[in-house]
């Protein structure tokens, strides 16, 4: 494939999706006798072949210890991984490579905020605001640190369309607010949050803002200094990447003060019993050998990002939903959770009478994967009354003829239940 | 569908539409709850013992058809039965569940057979175990909820 590169405008003719999924060998199986239908992206997203044969070249030609190693190998595994940091920096628009912490993923750059710059500045009494949509992985490390330090959790309700106010965050941001730690996009109900507005607004009473970009990455590009975030945390596998890598983002002048997360090799410049000299950012951060592969392998994930067209995938992605969203919700006893205004990528929903477990046993059957559950956001679910939705979640390679086969599967659930 | 309608079949459909015994019991001498975090399945079930026999059980509570109808079936099962009775009737609705039963037929397992279809799902056992590992922990005055995950 090349989705062809436009200078500008929407080119929709050019978005080749067929093209585009012949680059996804997962795409092309049934499960059960019937087509795949892989609408389960939120919780990871499939692999182009140029990722696979990334993680393959690796292991088969230059397998290798990175940082340290004299020999030829070594040599080429080292400028290999760091090649992705410096391509990393350009695709988030980052000022510095010493802002590109190498992590396993969101959940570990979430807690490297959450236990280093969180135990130096959040004190007994202070505050750390976090909204209420946000996923278990930007709720439980802000709760261990206020339980530890003796501060305290405010929580940005949500609203019956499942958006946070901006009068309401904008309130409870108070003079012992240390950090805000909020969603770029929701992952249970898809809301597109406005973060330069609420960055904005913290920034003008000094309060860093964190943003737990996991789903937003892989829809929409991001532009860290436009945003002009203090932290942003990103997961590798859920924007067409490996498992196990992804990444933080941080300022420079607050990642220098920070104290290391974790101590071990590679984070330190010089060690002695009685003193230990930590290593410069970024490495200050990396302890230990990282997943070397996996990192070469997202950079190939990002080489393949970059060779889209951005605005005909967002686009796509935004006709697709918004399809969906008209489909689905016509069908007689399906109710969507999450009428945000601004939504990408998620359609999560209920039916009457059924429960979504059951929905989602009956969706499997017919090829479609679904998640269902309280998608590690159970405040979520608490907030709607319910103990569950069903989750479709798009990517750029889904089409609207998948969604049509998900209306056909539910219709095959109130067969089954009538 | 045939798959399907092996593990939906119509007796689990008409239990979770109509499940029995499904209140809370007064007098209950044994209550505990049972939970999955995973699909957020949640059950309550009361046990009426009088000496070592069931004399009442009833639950409450909400989840997927599976989990509902079995603890439906469950309670209409286990009314009368001595403690020993129940526990050898949870060791064979797990054998069925689980797949190491092999003979599932409506002549060996009465209406317990209606869950032969569970094997072939995974991802549903804990759904269809749920109240009957409530129960089980119940009898044996375990108070904590009991979780399935």
């Amino acid at each position: 494939m090349r989705v062809i590169q436009s200078a500008s405008g929407v080119s929709r003719q050019r978005f080749d999706i067929g093209s585009l999924r012949e680059l996804f060998p997962v795409l092309k199986q049934t499960v059960h006798g019937k087509k795949l239908v892989y609408l389960d992206n939120a919780a990871t997203t499939q692999k182009p072949l140029s990722v696979i044969a990334e993680l393959d070249r690796y292991y088969r030609e230059y397998n290798s210890n990175i940082h340290r190693g004299v020999h030829l190998l070594s040599e080429k595994a080292t400028a290999a991984y760091e090649g992705v940091r410096c391509r990393t920096r350009q695709f988030l628009n980052a000022a510095s490579e010493k802002e590109i912490i190498f992590v396993r993923g969101t959940t570990e750059a979430i807690n490297l905020v959450a236990g280093s710059f969180g135990r130096a500045n959040v004190q007994a009494g202070d505050e750390v605001l976090i909204t209420g949509m946000e996923h278990h992985s930007n709720i439980v490390p802000w709760q261990m640190l206020c339980e530890a330090n003796g501060a305290r959790l405010t929580v940005v309700p949500l609203t019956d369309e499942g958006e946070i106010s901006v009068e309401e965050y904008t309130r409870l941001l108070g003079s012992r607010t240390k950090l805000a730690a909020v969603s770029h996009i929701s992952n249970a109900l898809g809301t597109v949050n406005p973060v330069k507005e609420m960055i904005r607004i913290a920034h003008d009473r000094g309060i860093p803002v964190l943003l737990d970009g996991a789903q937003a990455v892989a829809h929409q590009r991001v532009d860290v200094q436009d945003l002009d975030c203090d932290f942003y945390a990103l997961s590798g596998h859920k924007m067409y990447g490996p498992t196990g890598f992804g990444v933080l983002y941080g300022k420079e002048r607050l990642l220098s003060a920070m104290p290391p997360y974790q101590g071990g090799g590679d984070m330190i410049r010089s060690v002695t019993f009685e003193k230990t000299i930590f290593n410069e950012l970024p490495h200050k951060f990396e302890a230990g050998t990282p997943n070397i592969a996996d990192g070469i392998g997202f950079g190939a994930t990002l080489e393949f990002l970059e060779s889209l067209d951005w605005n005909a995938v967002v686009q796509h992605e935004h006709e697709l939903l918004t399809y969906a969203t008209e489909v689905i919700s016509n069908i007689p006893g399906v109710r969507i959770i999450g009428t945000a205004r601004k939504k990408a990528g998620v359609l999560s929903f209920i039916m009457d009478d059924v429960h979504p477990h059951d929905i989602g046993t009956i969706l499997d059957q017919e090829g479609i994967a679904v998640r269902t559950g309280h998608h590690c956001a159970q405040p979520v679910m608490d907030r709607f009354g319910i103990p569950a939705t069903v989750r479709a979640s798009f990517a750029l390679y889904n089409t609207k003829a998948e969604v049509d086969e998900l209306a056909r599967g539910i219709h095959k659930v109130i067969e089954v239940f009538r | 569908m045939s798959d399907l309608r092996a593990l939906y079949q119509e007796i689990i459909l008409e239990h979770n539409k109509n499940p029995r015994n499904f209140k809370k019991l007064e007098g209950a001498t044994r209550i505990l709850e049972g939970f999955n975090p995973l699909c957020g399945d949640r059950y309550t079930v009361y046990i009426k013992l009088e000496g070592s026999t069931i004399a009442d059980l009833a639950f409450q509570g909400s989840g997927c058809a599976i989990s509902k109808a079995s603890a439906s079936l469950m309670t209409t099962l286990l009314k009368g039965k001595s403690i020993e009775e129940a526990r050898s009737m949870f060791s064979l609705f797990h054998d069925v569940v689980t797949g190491v039963l092999a003979d599932v037929s409506f002549e060996r397992l009465g209406k317990l057979a209606a869950f032969g279809g569970v094997s072939e799902f995974p991802a549903r056992v804990k759904c269809a175990s749920l109240a009957w590992h409530t129960m089980r922990n119940a009898l044996e005055s375990k108070t904590e909820t009991v979780s399935t995950e």
